[in-house]
């Protein structure tokens, strides 16, 4: 059997002209990988493209050896955080967890069990019947990452789901983060703006900009490197902030 | 206290006519007819309007960006602004005995005509009417929801069935409750379409009857009876809506979604395509009938007919003294309201707002043309006299347009009082000076759009000049039904044209300096 990357994007194309973005990478199975850039250089939409809420214009993008470049989001084995709005706020805890095992919603006591070990785990025992809105922000995602732990898909998607909890809850929720995709085996792709959060979690780094993949590289030592004008100037922008 | 005067002066009347008359059991089994009449054709019409309104405000939700989109949505603001007789000749156009539908009909081998007379016709004119309307209501609540909501939908894989039950309808369920509610009240007091349409005593509302008892059978004690029975129906229907329409809970608005990753293209997209494109159909169609059929009248001859000037003067006529009307009313219940509310502590003042609020719904819970029987047997029937009448058509008017103009103007008036209030203090202008030189320039363009909606609100309005309408008081929309009821119908279309035109030129004036007044706002 050949060896299979998790992860292979083969000159996808999203896009044309000035606006277009292209992408080529791959990534091995249960890495963390951090995909940093300036707001506007296509992080979003290199995650969109994975996720298959946007089609590309060419090439490929092959997950665990399976082309996923036509099916829709659902078929191709993937859970997603996104930094809001993760939970439909007219549905109770464990509707939103239930809804990751079967999207309509058929649910036996095996499920229910599953649900409330999910809670469980992401320390929320006993949320189940309440609304997202008597939630913190933080409890909120902790929910968001029940439903992905329930799932158990092999591919992680992270839209900056810690972005705006604070430093202490957002390193908390990402050590639990990494502890449950070490449980599913999950090979993550995390979209921060915050080195320190690439810095804790992750292997390896890609940083976009204007579009295009300026690096991709180990993370141990990538913030000391001098050769990246754009990276420089990123890292520079958010000292300032 | 004017407006209050003003309906209850008209009620009053109505009460002291209806004590000495009786009800006899044959007179109570025609108001029982009616009224069952009524509620039957609100409900229908209604569950009709909704119950289309919810799919294809579902399809357009699922479908963000088709070309078109907006010039669609914009089109369905249309029939709020159409008058009610130039539709009514766009649907005989397209649905009557020789229109567009029956002959389709025909020539796929259907023998019996479809009739527009009657309770179908009512039902389809008010579907016209209203599935746009509840279409208009029900959008924003399923445009509001968060991209997140569509992308979680996706990779989740939720199906169009499961997405409908546990996403798209809890978010549709309060707004098309609420409109569901506004389509009954206004399939319930319509008077235009079921005189038209109606086609005969079977199928007559309580608004009708009221007319009929007045105006054909001078039976003043009958349209009392009818009068309170619409009053109190009217009364009843909007407690409920009070109670249906409880505060929206506001929630995280970030704009529409731009895309839907849950939604499929390709040949998945047939099914929103046929709604869509079938919704644009019945709601164009008699547009684009009253366009074709007026061009092809003979304009000219129309034209030059001085009657058809004299009642385009007095149409205007009444329309601004209306419409001045109505703004004066508006802008004295607003600042009552606003200073009221600025002064806690205080009863009587509170008490005041809390009038002042009611005063704006009010006029919807006594209907036009209960407001115009009043006064129509106070002037003792008003047929032979010339200036009485016209100042209550011009009153009754207003007040119809009351409401419309009070949401225009409020908002208004309570950001000028934010942004200029203490300023105005601190300067000592205070008084007329202040009203002169700084409140009313800064509300202006508010007032300028509420006004030009009155206008053309009460120059489609048959309601009250059908009442008082004479050979020497002539307006457009009356000249219009003599001409329906005369079958001079090539005449009609001409003046449909000419009067839906002069109407919809208003509101787009009217919606375009509205939306700069919104613009400046932000």
């Amino acid at each position: 059997m050949t060896h299979q990357p998790a992860i292979l994007f083969d000159g996808v194309v999203y896009g044309m002209g000035d606006l277009s973005a292209g992408f080529s990478f791959r990534r091995e199975a249960g890495t963390v990988t951090a995909i940093l850039g300036s707001s506007g250089a296509g992080k979003s939409t290199l995650l969109n493209l994975a996720a298959g809420f946007l089609t590309p214009a060419a090439g490929r993008i092959v997950l665990n050896g399976r082309d996923v470049t036509g099916l829709a989001p659902s078929e191709r084995g993937i859970s997603m955080v996104f930094q809001d709005n993760n939970l439909f706020a007219h549905l109770d805890i464990r509707t939103n967890i239930g809804l990751g095992l079967d999207p309509s919603l058929r649910l036996d006591a095996t499920a229910w069990r599953q649900i409330e070990m999910a809670l469980e785990r992401v320390g929320l025992a006993g949320f189940g019947t309440r609304m997202p809105a008597t939630l913190s922000g933080g409890e909120r995602q902790r929910v968001a990452l029940a439903r992905a732990f329930v799932r158990r898909r092999p591919l992680l998607l992270l839209d900056e789901p810690f972005d705006g909890l604070g430093p202490g809850l957002a390193a908390d929720m990402l050590g639990l983060m990494l502890e449950i995709r070490a449980e599913v085996g999950a090979t993550v792709l995390m979209v921060t703006h915050d080195p320190d959060e690439a810095r804790a979690a992750a292997d390896e780094i890609l940083f976009i900009a204007k579009g295009r993949i300026a690096a991709d590289a180990p993370a141990a030592g990538f913030f000391e490197r001098r050769d990246l004008p754009d990276l420089h100037a990123y890292l520079g922008s958010t000292a300032e902030n | 206290m004017f407006v209050g005067l003003a309906l209850a002066v008209p009620v009053a009347v109505l009460l002291s006519h209806g004590g000495p008359f009786g009800v006899s059991s044959s007179q109570g089994d025609y108001l029982l007819r009616i009224t069952r009449f009524t509620l039957l054709q609100a409900g229908l019409s209604t569950f009709l309007s909704v119950a289309f309104a919810v799919p294809l405000a579902r399809a357009l939700a699922r479908r963000p960006t088709f070309p078109g989109r907006r010039w669609l949505i914009n089109l369905f603001a249309v029939p709020l602004g159409l008058p009610p007789l130039v539709a009514a000749l766009g649907l005989i156009e397209i649905w009557g005995r020789n229109g567009v539908a029956n002959k389709g009909l025909s020539i796929l081998g259907v023998e019996t005509p479809f009739s527009i007379y009657g309770l179908s016709g009512i039902l389809i004119a008010h579907v016209f009417f209203n599935l746009p309307l509840a279409v208009r209501l029900i959008l924003p609540g399923l445009e509001r929801l968060p991209p997140e909501y569509w992308k979680t939908a996706a990779n989740l894989g939720m199906g169009g069935l499961s997405l409908f039950r546990l996403v798209e309808w809890p978010a549709m369920r309060r707004s098309a409750a609420s409109a569901s509610g506004l389509v009954f009240m206004l399939c319930a007091t319509s008077f235009t379409l079921v005189l038209v349409l109606g086609g005969g005593p079977a199928a007559t509302t309580l608004e009708v009857a009221i007319y009929q008892a007045l105006r054909f059978d001078f039976n003043p004690g009958r349209a009392v009876l009818l009068s309170l029975i619409q009053v109190g129906m009217t009364l009843i229907v909007m407690l409920a809506l009070k109670l249906m329409s409880a505060p929206t809970e506001a929630g995280d608005t970030k704009g529409g979604a731009s895309s839907r990753p849950d939604v499929q293209g390709g040949m998945n997209a047939l099914p929103d395509a046929v709604l869509i494109g079938l919704g644009g159909l019945f709601v164009s169609a008699p547009m684009a009938a009253v366009i074709v059929s007026g061009l092809s009248a003979d304009l000219s001859r129309l034209l030059a007919d001085t009657l058809f000037w004299r009642a385009a003067a007095t149409s205007l006529a009444i329309g601004v003294a209306a419409a001045a009307l109505s703004v004066l009313l508006a802008l004295l219940l607003v600042r009552a309201r606003y200073s009221a509310g600025n002064q806690p502590g205080s009863p009587a003042l509170g008490l005041l707002a809390g009038l002042s609020g009611a005063a704006g719904s009010l006029t919807l819970l006594v209907p036009p043309v209960v407001l115009g029987a009043g006064w129509f047997l106070m002037l003792g029937g008003g047929t032979g006299q010339l200036l009485a009448p016209l100042v209550v058509i011009v009153l009754i008017n207003a007040l119809m347009a009351l409401p419309f103009v009070i949401r225009v103007l409020e908002p208004a008036h309570l950001s000028t009082m934010e942004r200029n209030g203490r300023l105005a203090v601190a300067l000592g202008v205070v008084g007329t000076n202040r009203l002169r030189q700084i409140d009313l320039p800064a509300m202006l363009q508010a007032l300028a759009t509420a006004f030009v909606f009155a206008v053309a609100l009460s120059l489609g309005d048959l309601g009250a000049i059908a009442l008082f309408g004479s050979d020497r008081i002539m307006t457009l929309p009356w000249l219009l039904y003599q001409k329906l009821g005369s079958y001079r119908t090539d005449d009609a279309a001409g003046l449909a044209l000419l009067l839906g035109g002069m109407t919809m030129g208003l509101m787009i004036i009217s919606e375009r300096l509205g939306n700069r007044n919104g613009a400046a706002h932000q």
